[in-house]
């Protein structure tokens, strides 16, 4: 198998499949949770890890190798789960902030814990999960790929096909559910 | 004035212009209360950053490269050193030019059918639909008989050699996902759910080693037998098969 990245992308790109194979097991697992991060779905997630690397396999002609193969990996990644997104037929599931039923239960017990401990701990892991999962599609991408991928709204807009204040909007309605989901966790 | 909760995202996100910007800054430094409220989304923003995102079930990248390996084109060499490397193929290659230069001439000269177009393209479509039930009828035909092959087997203590049921998962698997995303796609949602069980059954099967131990084999059987499986798929199959019945008829009485 080789070492690195670079040796693997050269190999593969003369046909060799298990230096290929050795691509996709250093990188699956990475791809898997931005695109899950992305979607909110474990099959789309893995629908996206297939087609990344299917993707990168046919453009291994263009990869530079000075290139770092993970940050390009990535960008593929992140261009596919868009991809999947926008192809989707939107079925909105959001929920209206007010509806997160976790709030109350939150209250009662920042009282028995310090911030410091609950930011360690699962439950606020749980909690975000539970405050991204209640995202729609939309809201779900132009968030992470504001918060996490940094792309600013103008190029959200262009990769999700979105006006500006649409685009603007699914942010502001995504931040407010983390804030009503998060907020008993931080000290006012 | 003081700042709204969507001025203070944008501003933590450096999204704010010029002039917005700088008084957003101001306002910040000057008033307790929105500086209050913008420390509070800090904090929030700082936790959604402490949760690690979901990560891939145990032996994700074995079943990855088990679904990829199927779908992955044959890389080519330079298309010039396919037709020098033989002359046969080059001769085919100038025939097939000669034979679409004819029939674009042909074309042109012959007088041509003041058939409707709408018909046609009607047409060709039912065509394309009964070609794919004849495929997705097909798959379902291999893939029941992989299953039926992997639970009849006989039941033994030692390892199992299930290459030849490997190699066959394997070759089904593209197809079967491709199918999976069509019925998606159509709104299919039955035959999506029992594509997507079976395409996890066959990518469990490719992925294993072979020979795989009795245990595993188990739980493969198991796997199939749980979700009924066989059952699901002899049902899609048939209602394929009277879907394709249907469109011959449809296309008879045209």
């Amino acid at each position: 198998m080789p070492h690195t990245d670079a040796a693997a992308v050269a190999l593969a790109r003369d046909g060799d499949s298990e230096a290929f194979r050795a691509l996709v097991e250093r990188h699956s697992r990475a791809v898997y949770r931005l695109a899950h991060r992305m979607t909110g779905s474990p099959q789309d997630a893995e629908d996206v890890v297939q087609e990344t690397f299917l993707r990168a396999y046919r453009q291994l002609g263009r990869f530079e190798s000075r290139a770092n193969f993970s940050t390009w990996l990535h960008r593929i990644a992140v261009n596919c789960s868009i991809d999947l997104i926008r192809s989707r037929h939107h079925r909105e599931t959001s929920h209206d902030a007010a509806d997160l039923e976790f709030a109350d239960a939150a209250n009662d017990e920042r009282t028995e814990h310090s911030p410091e401990r609950l930011m360690l701990s699962t439950e606020v892991q749980d909690r975000v999960n539970t405050a991204m999962a209640s995202l729609s599609r939309m809201e779900r991408a132009a968030f992470v790929l504001r918060h996490f991928e940094g792309l600013s709204i103008d190029e959200i807009c262009q990769a999700l096909g979105m006006k500006a204040n649409a685009a603007k909007h699914s942010i502001f309605r995504a931040v407010r559910k983390m804030r009503v989901a998060l907020e008993p966790f931080v000290e006012s | 004035m003081h700042l709204t909760e969507d001025d203070l995202v944008l501003h933590y996100y450096g999204e704010m212009t010029g002039a917005d910007e700088a008084r957003a800054t101001g306002h910040l430094t000057a008033c307790a209360s929105c500086q209050a409220s913008y420390t509070q989304l800090q904090r929030v923003l700082a936790i959604v950053d402490t949760a690690p995102a979901v990560d891939a079930p145990t032996g994700f990248e074995r079943i990855a490269w088990a679904r990829l390996e199927a779908a992955l084109p044959a890389r080519r060499r330079g298309w010039l050193s396919w037709f020098v490397l033989s002359p046969a193929r080059l001769a085919w290659a100038a025939a097939l030019v000669v034979l679409v230069a004819a029939a674009f001439f042909a074309g042109r000269l012959l007088p041509r059918p003041a058939a409707p177009v709408t018909t046609a393209s009607t047409a060709a479509e039912k065509v394309r639909e009964r070609i794919l039930l004849v495929d997705l009828g097909d798959h379902l035909d291999r893939t029941q008989m992989v299953l039926v092959e992997l639970v009849s087997a006989d039941e033994g203590t030692g390892p199992v050699d299930i290459s030849t049921e490997q190699a066959r998962a394997q070759q089904l698997l593209a197809a079967n996902r491709l199918y999976r995303q069509t019925a998606v796609s159509t709104g299919d949602t039955a035959m999506a759910s029992v594509l997507d069980d079976l395409e996890r059954v066959l990518v469990d099967v490719a992925a294993s080693p072979s020979p795989v131990s009795q245990a595993d084999f188990d739980a493969v059987r198991r796997r199939i037998e749980s979700k009924g499986l066989l059952f699901k798929v002899r049902i899609v199959s048939s209602e394929v098969r009277e879907r394709q019945r249907a469109a011959v008829q449809q296309q008879k009485g045209i």
